[in-house]
């Protein structure tokens, strides 16, 4: 049977539907799942469309941020209370990928792409699912990156980060071989938040130097509690590479990829450019 | 399987035509209504050749699903003249000598009118920007940058 | 801005000409910029059939068995096509011009020789049925032993790539495992040289990536005809490859075309045509074969990889006395066009340099990988880059500044080149001159004074040097390709003589066809009124009117006087041709 289209008049709806039949698949912004229709990989099946408003609802206002999974790169970029994001959000595609591309595809991307759930991974994000007719849980983002590839039930409708105090404690680096628009060699996040001169509770996270998005944890250590000076910098790019697990793919090297990253982990963190 | 019916506005006038659910739009512009400005360069988001203008807005109509356009406006390159006369971008091109084989002409020419449509006096580097997702192999991104920036200030000369 | 100098290329432009370096608007342009310039795939067609072929996983692999059964039932599928379907389902593109040997199947037969040449094809009602049949077909595969280096795949015992070239190289001129070219003595040159530097390099394969994918539609005419709206580069070329795969007059095919997005060399091998008119004489409704992105990405021929070793001999003041270059090119799994890129290779040694001593073994190596094709100065452009690093290697050696080396070693106008031509129009040292100029490269005094009109050709600049040649790699013997001279041409030897009689261009079975080819007088000077006065009319001449009794008929004129033009040309780049 070739492929059906169905639409969901509400989130529950969707919810209660993915859940129900793991042969629907949702058609968020199509960048993703369409190229998997066109070169002949989804070939039968259920494509579920969405049309319920709160599906590309955002709530920017306040400190907690929540943000429908259908909010596009495009929406992102546009909005001013999301500043910090704006880098992340302009990294992914050309302006006709934005208009169409989702955070909640963006969570399904497959590595090398992917690069605005590094920025997600770095604000400590909470993925909102729904399954069957009853309301979301939450769910951290590094959890649910983990548990990606054993399928998840139900619908993603959105994620929830607190927005950070500072927008200087936010830093988000593409690092591509093509510009302005290109796929990424790794990109990488990192959410320092400042007290008194010091650094405390650092999350740092990399796209494309393991199968997900993943948390640099050996960065987040040598920076607790330390200024942000060339010693404390020094002590993370040394520890740049724990629990990186990069590919070889037609845009880098896995040797590559392990050389240069604590080069781009420094100029991240020094503020230098390219 | 059945066909299912769909309905937009194709450059100002109503169209229709029955295709297959997961048809994407491309395939549907092109083959359901012989609207052959986009192009199929790589079906998969990369290239940029398909790109058409969905309520005003630059999307990939090869990523689209056609359903998903029931109702709402699109708009091509074949569109943008109004009768004989061409769209200010159109004769910037040709100005520029900004089209070598063509292939990437009407998506290059879609991205540039969203961007001046929205930001009539862009800077190059705001040019570049907007035509990244659009690929040009013959390499002529030089004159097509020239062309939208004279387009621009040709429109600035026309409000003056 | 354009400057041509005429002091050094006088003949070159014609003042008169004034088009160049203005603008002058292409007459594609309006629909270029409108939408409507019609490429390929632009076209409506009632009923139109998707064709998608299902590619070998293997680089080498036996076919044991195929099975269509499944996809045949398959919804939306019109019809199945295997290797027995394709009439000639053996070709060579450059067989056209009776160069080398059939080789390449459109569809494989018992093997598989790359990953992801076709083995079956499927024609559905859309494309999605056809990508979904093409699941089902069943291919069963025998894996074999592949071979990806161009020098291991020359070895005795390597696997065979391409059976109809079983020592994995092509075959030239019926003789040698290479091109050869030979012009004085480089080993007494390298055994009297100060310093001798070898070198190796390697290129990597370059895919065009046209933004257009390679594709065509076919559909049948009215008239027993087929309209093509084909992709390619070169659209007879396509056409006469067609007729011949399908094995019809080629006045049967209407080919349309010319409005390509993006070739780069990468649209001359007829990927899809002879699929898709295949289809469509056997549907009888248009079909429209298409190479998706992946497809155009992993399996549309890319520039062939080349290895290149240079070996120079090099004096302390800087001349070079002799060079010898040997170099593979990637074929891939198929000859395509790689036979002509080594004769280009073969034809641009040593270099814009004037070096007494030159010699070249030019070998097309099979491998186990997607055929490689034409593009933009193939066979050229990786001898450029082994030559020019070499040269600032050279340089480096001597201790001479790269711009000066190059300057003291160009071809000035003249000098006899290792292809037995004198040289002429070179300007080498002028445009080394001015790069340094406009680069603010300080060279000195002396090279700035240099001139290519002046001293080329004298003395040993403009002769043929005495020139050993030898038996070296002869087909299907590995053990030759280190064998001793065998004769030294005397000093002035312009051409080694053919033991066979060289065949005419449109020959075919080795015999000369000269009486049936048309034969084209020669421009006549104008010295006559242009205009002539119309002659009176007279009753149209019979065909062959009888002798008149008293009247000698003309005579026959004598053989050997025709000019020698047009079809009558002896080709200097291919040589002697063969079936």
């Amino acid at each position: 049977m070739p492929l059906d289209v169905r639409v969901a008049t509400s989130m529950a709806e969707a919810a209660g539907i993915l859940t129900a039949d793991q042969r629907t698949k949702l058609l968020s912004g199509g960048t993703l799942m369409m190229r998997d229709v066109n070169e002949g990989r989804l070939l039968d099946g259920t494509l579920l469309r969405i049309t319920d408003p709160a599906y590309r609802q955002m709530n920017t206002s306040g400190a907690r941020i929540e943000l429908g999974a259908g909010v596009t790169m495009a929406m992102v970029s546009n909005n001013r209370d999301l500043a910090f994001l704006h880098a992340a959000a302009r990294s992914i595609g050309g302006p006709a990928i934005r208009q169409m591309a989702t955070i909640g595809g963006n969570l399904f991307a497959q590595t090398p792409y992917g690069d605005f759930a590094v920025a997600l991974l770095a604000l400590d994000a909470q993925v909102m699912v729904q399954s069957g007719y009853g309301s979301a849980r939450s769910m951290p983002l590094d959890e649910f990156l983990g548990a990606r590839e054993r399928g998840v039930s139900g619908l993603v409708a959105g994620v929830q980060f607190s927005k950070p105090q500072n927008a200087a404690d936010f830093r988000f680096r593409k690092v591509s071989r093509v510009k302005p628009k290109g796929i990424a060699v790794m990109s990488i996040a990192a959410h320092l938040p400042n007290t008194g001169g010091r650094i405390s509770q650092a999350r740092v996270a990399y796209g494309a130097m393991a199968p997900t998005a993943v948390r640099a944890r050996g960065v987040e250590r040598a920076l607790e509690g330390k200024a942000l000076d060339a010693a404390s910098i020094q002590a993370a790019k040394a520890a740049a590479l724990e629990g990186t697990r990069p590919a070889t793919d037609a845009i880098a090297s896995e040797w590559y990829r392990r050389e240069v990253l604590p080069v781009h982990l420094g100029r991240l963190l020094t503020g230098e450019g390219r | 399987m059945a066909k299912v019916p769909v309905q937009f506005r194709l450059n100002g006038s109503d169209r229709a035509a029955f295709i297959d659910a997961a048809d994407n739009l491309l395939m549907t512009l092109r083959r359901g209504l012989n609207e052959f400005a986009p192009k199929y360069g790589c079906g998969q988001g990369t290239c940029g050749v398909c790109t058409v203008l969905i309520d005003g807005e630059p999307q990939l109509s090869c990523l689209t699903l056609a359903v998903a356009c029931e109702g709402r406006h699109v708009e091509t390159a074949s569109g943008m003249a109004e009768g004989p006369n061409l769209h200010p971008l159109q004769v910037a091109f040709m100005d520029n000598f900004a089209a070598q084989c063509g292939f990437c002409t009407p998506g290059m020419l879609m991205a540039a009118r969203a961007l001046l449509d929205r930001n009539p006096k862009p800077s190059r580097e705001e040019v570049i920007e907007a035509i990244a997702g659009n690929i040009c192999r013959c390499t002529g991104y030089e004159p097509i940058i020239n062309a939208i920036l004279a387009a621009a200030g040709a429109g600035d000369q026309k409000r003056a | 801005m354009l400057e041509i100098r005429k002091d050094y290329f006088a003949n070159e432009r014609d003042d008169n000409l004034n088009v160049i370096g203005k603008g002058i608007q292409r007459q594609d342009m309006p629909g270029h910029v409108t939408g409507r310039s019609r490429y390929f795939d632009d076209h409506a067609f009632e009923g139109l059939l998707h064709l998608k072929v299902v590619r070998s996983p293997h680089h080498h692999a036996r076919i044991r068995s195929v099975d269509v059964g499944e996809a045949e039932r398959a919804p939306g599928v019109k019809r199945i096509l295997r290797a027995a379907d394709v009439p000639v389902n053996k070709n060579t593109l450059l067989s056209l011009i009776n160069f080398g040997k059939d080789d390449e199947p459109t569809l494989a037969v018992d093997k598989v020789h790359y990953k992801g040449e076709p083995v079956v094809a499927v024609i559905a009602e859309s494309e999605a049925a056809a990508m979904a049949a093409r699941k089902l077909v069943r291919i069963d595969y025998e894996v074999l032993p592949a071979v990806f280096d161009v020098e291991e795949a020359l070895k005795p015992g390597a696997p065979i790539v391409n059976e109809t070239y079983p020592n994995n190289y092509f075959e030239y001129h019926e003789k040698f495992d290479h091109q050869k070219l030979r012009f004085g003595d480089t080993e007494k040159a390298f055994a009297a040289a100060d310093l001798v530097i070898e070198e190796r390099y390697q290129t990597s394969p370059i895919e065009h990536a046209p933004t257009e994918t390679n594709g065509s539609i076919a559909a049948p005419e009215q008239d027993n005809r087929f309209v093509v709206h084909s992709c390619a580069q070169g659209l007879f070329f396509s056409l006469g490859t067609s007729a011949k795969i399908l094995n019809i007059e080629s006045n049967r095919l209407h080919f349309i075309g010319g409005t390509v997005g993006g070739g780069f060399g990468g649209k001359v091998d007829s990927l899809t045509e002879p699929l898709a008119i295949l289809g469509a004489m056997l549907t009888g409704r248009p079909v429209r074969y298409v190479l998706d992105r992946e497809e155009e990405m992993l399996y549309g021929s890319p520039r062939g990889a080349e290895r290149v070793y240079v070996k120079d001999g090099v004096m302390r003041d800087g001349r070079i006395i002799a060079r010898h270059v040997r170099s593979y090119f990637d074929a891939g799994a198929y000859t395509r066009l790689s036979s002509y890129a080594a004769i280009k290779c073969t034809a641009h040694l040593p270099g814009p340099y004037w070096i007494p001593n030159v010699s070249s073994d030019i070998y097309v190596s099979y491998t186990n990988r997607c055929p490689s094709t034409a593009m933009r100065g193939f066979g050229i452009t990786a001898a450029d880059f082994a030559l020019e690093v070499q040269m600032d290697k050279l340089a480096h050696a001597v201790n001479m500044d790269p711009m000066e080396f190059r300057i003291l070693n160009a071809y000035r106008d003249g000098d006899m080149k290792a292809h037995r031509r004198v040289a002429k129009n070179t300007a080498l040292i002028e445009c080394v001159q001015v790069a340094a100029e406009k680069a603010r490269w300080p060279i000195s005094e002396s090279a700035r004074r240099q001139s290519s009109l002046e001293g080329g050709g004298q003395r040993e600049r403009g002769q043929i040097p005495a020139t050993p040649i030898d038996q070296r790699g002869q087909i299907g013997r590995p053990e030759t390709r280190s064998g001793p001279v065998t004769q030294t041409l005397p000093a002035g030897t312009m051409r080694i003589p053919l033991t066979k009689q060289p065949e005419l261009e449109g020959s075919r079975d080795a015999r000369p066809v000269a009486p049936n080819v048309p034969r084209y007088e020669p421009a006549r000077p104008m010295t006559q009124p242009v205009v002539q006065a119309p002659a009176p009319l007279a009753p149209m001449p019979s065909a062959a009117p009888p002798p008149q009794p008293g009247v000698e008929p003309p005579a026959p004129p004598a053989p050997g006087v025709q000019p020698q033009h047009g079809a009558m040309r002896f080709s200097s780049v291919f040589g002697t041709r063969r079936r």
